[in-house]
């Protein structure tokens, strides 16, 4: 049988998923947790704690301060020590609340404790809209990468109806395995919090995709799914992006999301099995999202792995658990190698966007010489969303931002097939990303 | 006959025709332009930079031809020497316009401002500041990878070697402006240099508070107001944890400068090149 996929452009880089099969590592509770408040897309959160003030586990320090917005909650009993600014990863100054950890050892067991799981009844007696803002309050975000509110996504907007919702397991990301991990370990909770986002937008019907080389995955819902038919599993092929929300949607329902349309416009609702997790410890155990899975991974690391990370943890702290920087490191990057960033700081805190630390040593990660363009276009023929990158490279170098709008770079996901392709390694996805900053900027019409 | 030979009185003949309708053609459709215009844009750069406040220097020159007075009239590139060869075309009296340069208000370089990591993408400070923040801490300091150099037509920009921020030479500089508008964090400022006057400025950008400020960089303006106090001119304003000095105001006595615990007020002496010249 042929497998499932998108069909414009993709590509076939490397998986190198070292740390697939590994079990899940609790990483340990550091002293100090350090929460940015722009935890989600949109506004940032408004914090509502003062220094000296002592919260309890799971405890809301910051509220949401718009629609798109989402609360951020403490994940350690403590005490507020400072509301300050300090540095993201990407070097940027960032309000934080910094909270120090009170009996390090017991602060867990008494979170775990203090939790009253929603019985089997109670939930079922929850309405969409009760679903909705349990998933809200507990600042639910996107897993993914995007952190786009959930709440947002969940609440579709009048007129238009969902029908399917689809989870993504693709994780088509290299090296990352933090949503295998979780789909191979608690695959009976992952379905727990499809039922309840099918419930809250109001649709019969979900497929959960995952990529081909994800073998237990696939087979540990096939296991748990047996005889029920809400919810399939679909096997897809292996091929980047194929985790994109878009090529996502093309590659299991046929459909294509129209430029500037959202999922629902072809009545899709896409969410990241780890979101579909979170939104089942919301309403079930009543925990709000304070902590993700992480892969710490790198070809030179001692110890690679899946840690379960209380947000608000030092970055650097956790890669000393994964058995600290490697002498040659050239780059440290959060996200995949395809997606994600490359981390001007180390002290950072982790957030909710952080799906993996990459840890790459200099021969990997230094970029090559940038050469001229020879029109070989390939880097045409491997986006999956059929843009001309070279174009929008040039006119993005000459600052020519209205042009490049015409090419719809908007509709550009940021993939990073374009300069994984680019035979004379031309920094594509910098100007792309660099020219939608600057339009985003542009006073509008 | 040859090929070669053909070819020449072919060529030869359509050369001629061509000439004698063009002749015709040129007197038939010919456009007046004022002689002036010509004879006033060779002397202009040519640059096209604009710090006049027209298009170009052809606009200019048309601007000069056509015009009744020669108020507010100067162009910025060439000088007073070059405005006053235009007014005796004109016939107007050209007034002495006011020398602008530019002032770079970043001071930090790499032994004031710790590196924390390295940068290795595309060399553009436009993309380094969008993307990331900076190879310091500082988010508001000069990132050193010359977009205003590239920007400059006068060649009165350069990145210091030693300290790798971006540094004006301002005999060269014309006073532009292109170079402001290019800086993505706008660290140049353009002044009015009037002889007699030193300029004082405060070399930094930064609007963090104190101790963050401090933080960042050993000549942070931190707002700590002495400069303020100092002045008897009333010509320094703090707002937002940064000192402004404005020039309009500014006599140019340096007190501030003294009294600014953290260095980052610049004074200079002279910078137009005659008087260098004079006082030697």
């Amino acid at each position: 049988m042929k497998l499932k996929t998108f069909r414009k452009g993709g590509i076939h880089p490397d998986p190198n998923k070292l740390t697939s099969g590994i079990p899940m590592i609790k990483a340990d509770v550091s002293s100090e947790i350090r929460l940015e408040l722009a935890e989600s897309i949109g506004v940032p959160a408004r914090c509502i704690v003062k220094p000296g003030q002592t919260v309890s586990a799971g405890e809301m320090v910051a509220e949401a301060a718009a629609f798109v917005s989402a609360p951020v909650h403490s994940p350690v009993a403590g005490t507020v020590k400072r509301i300050e600014k300090l540095r993201d990863i990407s070097g940027f100054w960032r309000e934080a609340v910094i909270i120090a950890t009170e009996i390090i050892e017991t602060a867990v067991d008494e979170a775990e404790e203090a939790l009253s799981p929603r019985t089997q009844e109670e939930v079922d007696a929850l309405t969409p809209k009760e679903i909705i803002d349990i998933v809200g309050n507990a600042g639910v975000v996107g897993l993914g990468g995007a952190t786009f509110p959930t709440r947002v996504k969940l609440s579709i907007p009048e007129g238009k109806k969902a029908e399917i919702v689809i989870l993504n397991g693709a994780e088509c990301e290299p090296y990352l395995t933090c949503d295998e991990v979780l789909m191979c370990g608690w695959p009976e909770y992952i379905v727990a919090g499809c039922r309840l986002i099918m419930k809250a937008v109001g649709v019969e019907k979900a497929v959960i995709g995952i990529e081909a080389n994800k073998p237990q995955a696939i087979a540990a819902f096939r296991r748990y799914l047996k005889g029920s038919d809400d919810i399939s599993v679909v096997k897809l092929r292996m091929k980047y992006p194929q985790g994109g929300e878009k090529q996502l949607i093309e590659a299991i329902t046929g459909r294509q999301v129209p430029e500037g349309a959202l999922p629902v416009d072809v009545g899709a609702v896409v969410d990241n099995v780890a979101t579909a997790y979170a939104v089942y410890d919301a309403v079930y155990n009543r925990r709000p999202l304070t902590q993700r899975i992480v892969t710490v991974t790198g070809p030179e690391l001692k110890k690679p792995g899946n840690y379960l990370v209380k947000l608000g943890t030092s970055i650097r702290t956790i890669i000393e658990a994964a058995g600290g920087l490697p002498e040659n490191t050239g780059k440290v990057i959060a996200g995949g190698p395809m997606m994600g960033k490359a981390m001007a700081n180390l002290d950072a805190p982790t957030t909710k966007a952080v799906s993996g630390i990459l840890v790459l040593p200099r021969s990997i990660s230094q970029r090559h010489e940038e050469e001229p363009c020879i029109r070989c276009a390939k880097c045409v023929s491997v986006c999956p969303m059929g843009l001309e990158p070279y174009q929008m490279m040039n006119l993005s170098i000459a600052k020519r931002f209205e042009e490049i709008t015409s090419l719809h770079v908007m509709s550009c996901l940021e993939c990073g097939c374009c300069s994984y392709v680019c035979p004379s390694h031309r920094p594509l996805l910098d100007y792309i990303r660099y020219a939608k900053r600057e339009i985003r900027n542009l006073p509008k019409k | 006959m040859g090929v070669i030979s053909t070819s020449i009185i072919v060529l030869g003949i359509i050369g001629a025709l061509a000439a004698i309708v063009l002749y015709f053609v040129a007197k038939k459709f010919h456009v007046y332009e004022n002689p002036k215009i010509a004879e006033i844009e060779e002397l202009l750069p040519g640059a096209n930079c604009g710090g006049c406040g027209f298009a170009g220097c052809q606009a200019f020159a048309k601007a000069c031809a056509e015009t009744d007075s020669l108020d507010g009239f100067n162009c910025t590139g060439a000088g007073k020497d070059i405005m006053d060869k235009i007014s005796v075309i004109v016939g107007l009296e050209a007034k002495a316009g006011v020398r602008r340069v530019a002032v770079m208000r970043c001071n930090g370089g790499c032994g004031e401002r710790q590196i924390v990591n390295n940068y290795d993408g595309v060399t553009s400070c436009a993309m380094e500041g969008a993307l990331y923040q900076g190879e310091t801490d500082c988010n508001y300091g000069c990132l050193g990878r010359g977009d205003c150099v590239a920007s400059c037509m006068f060649d009165a920009l350069h990145i210091d070697p030693k300290s790798g921020i971006a540094v004006v030479d301002y005999e060269k500089c014309v006073g532009c402006g292109k170079c402001v508008k290019t800086c993505p964090r706008g660290l140049l400022e353009l002044v009015e240099d009037i002889p007699d006057k030193p300029l004082v400025w405060v070399a930094c950008m930064n609007h963090d508070k104190g101790p963050l400020a401090m933080k960042e960089c050993t000549v942070s303006c931190i707002g700590c107001g002495k400069c303020k106090r100092v002045c008897t001119h009333e010509a320094v304003e703090v707002t937002d944890f940064l000192a402004h000095i404005n020039p309009e105001a500014c006599v140019g006595c340096g007190e501030c400068e003294a009294a600014c615990p953290r260095h980052s007020i610049v004074h200079h002496g002279n910078l137009i090149p005659e008087k260098k010249e004079a006082e030697s």
